[in-house]
This record gives structure tokens, sequence and C-alpha cells, in this order.
């Protein structure tokens, strides 16, 4: 679907809260904005954001519009043991794209 | 001189009609636009009927935008984020956009922190509000008001 950056620590100690920040390439387009045509151009948005850590749901969200395009997402999560993150984004036609990240906790 | 002065007031009149008409434009344009009524409604959609107390929500936006397309936001929330005592989600709305939601996030325990950080588009100056619900089912809220020079949603695409 598009580009994803994401930035999680490569390793943490146990119990440490950790930020990540994720960012993926997309238009957001409102469908309130006019184009060359006339005519209004289409919606067409990320609608869900959801991050998992071996598993285990720590953080979603529900967007609207009124985010800007190529959202943007920071949030903090308990670095609990070594594993895998995994980010998946879903725009409003059911595509999802899929990306993941490892940590290392010590 | 009684002709003169009727002419004058009939001046007026139509100089009074335009201005009125002017009005009615500007109202019929705002309603393109969400209104607090709406945002009252979707955060009824939000969170239901539940009484909303002001404090320990902390919004984070420039106080003055130059460009509603990006604007930086952060929301914080007063939570020592315990299995016992933590935010489960947190919603922002807006007033003036065309629709009110912004963004709904759903956190847990295991945030560590009851904080994130996101870009928004703001159509106008206006007041931004952030709804924290904790586990404990009370409902807290904070707000700021926002100068935007440049609105989103304007401009014409490349």
């Amino acid at each position: 679907m598009a580009r994803a950056l994401i930035h999680v620590p490569a390793t943490a100690r146990r119990g440490e809260v950790i930020e990540i920040k994720t960012l993926i390439s997309h238009v957001m387009e409102t469908g309130y904005r006019i184009g060359v045509t006339g005519k209004p151009i289409p919606r067409d948005i990320i609608e869900r954001f959801v991050c998992t850590y071996n598993g285990e749901e720590i953080f979603s969200a529900k967007l609207s519009p009124a985010i800007a395009a190529n959202p943007y997402i920071t949030f903090f999560t308990v670095a609990t043991e070594s594993g895998t993150l995994t980010f998946s984004w879903t725009d409003q036609h059911g595509a999802t794209q899929v990306q993941t990240a490892e940590i290392k906790v010590e | 001189m009684s002709s003169h002065q009727k002419s004058r007031r009939d001046v007026l009149k139509v100089a009074g009609l335009f201005a009125s008409g002017g009005v009615l434009l500007r109202l019929s344009v705002r309603e393109a636009a969400a209104t607090p009524e709406m945002m009252r409604n979707a955060v009824r959609d939000a969170i239901g009927e539940a009484a909303v107390s002001k404090g320990k929500v902390k919004l984070d936006l420039p106080p003055l935008v130059e460009n509603g397309n990006s604007v930086p936001c952060t929301v914080s929330v007063e939570s020592p984020m315990t299995a016992a005592d933590y935010v489960k989600a947190i919603h922002i709305f807006n007033e003036k956009n065309p629709q009110p939601n912004v963004i709904s996030v759903r956190l847990s325990p295991r945030a560590g922190r009851a904080e994130f950080s996101t870009r928004i588009r703001l159509a106008d100056s206006q007041t931004v509000t952030a709804i924290a619900e904790l586990s404990d089912g009370t409902f807290w809220s904070g707000t700021i008001d926002v100068i935007v020079t440049l609105a989103a949603c304007v401009e014409e695409p490349n």
C-alpha cells in the first residue's frame, strides 16, 4: 500500500517505558476538496491503526479525515519481554498494510 | 428637502438589505462546517450520556497555527497507568472542521504512560477538545483554543 516508517528502540531494560513512533505515507484525502475537474476528490483515508506486542494489542486508533496526510502517530509502551511489535494500518477499502519491528529486552 | 431625505432613507434601506444578505450568505457558507451542536452529538456517540469533568487531560497544540493542514497535537492524561487505575480511551473532537471527530485511541495499562501524539487538520480557528475515559468509569476533558491563519481543505490540489 505505502511506505511506512517505524521507530522502536532496538534494546530496552525490562519495565522501561519506551516511545514508539510510526509514520505511513498516505494522502488521507478528505473528500471535501475540489479537484481540477471541478468535482470533489473522492474520500480515501486510513481508518484504523493497531499495534500488538507479541500478539497482545497495546494501542489502537480510529482515524478520521481530520488526520493530516501521512499519518504520524507516537505512543508509549512498557518493554515487558523480547519479541515482535506488529503495526497494521487499514484503509477504508479494507486493504491492510502490516509492518513489524523487533525489540530486545534485557 | 423632504424628497432629498426620502432618497437618503431609500439608499440606507438598500444598503441594509445588502448587508443582511451578506450575513445570510455567511451563515449558509458556515453550514458546511461542523457546529458545536454536531460536536456534542459526536461526543454522545463516543462516550454516551456520561458526565464529563474538567481536568486531568492536557492538550498540547501550538496556540498560533500557520498551516492548518498539519498541526502537531499531543494529548497526555494524568494517570498512574496501573492495572487498577489506567486510561482506557482518549477521543479528540473539534468544532469547525467538516466533521467533529478527529481521532479515538484505546490504551491499556501496558502503555505505561497515557500520552500520544499525531498531526491533525484544522479548518478554522477553534476550540479543540480531548476526552479521556478512565478505568474507573469516569470521564475527564481538556480543551485548547487554537488560531489558524491558513485553513486546511481550501487549497487546490497539485
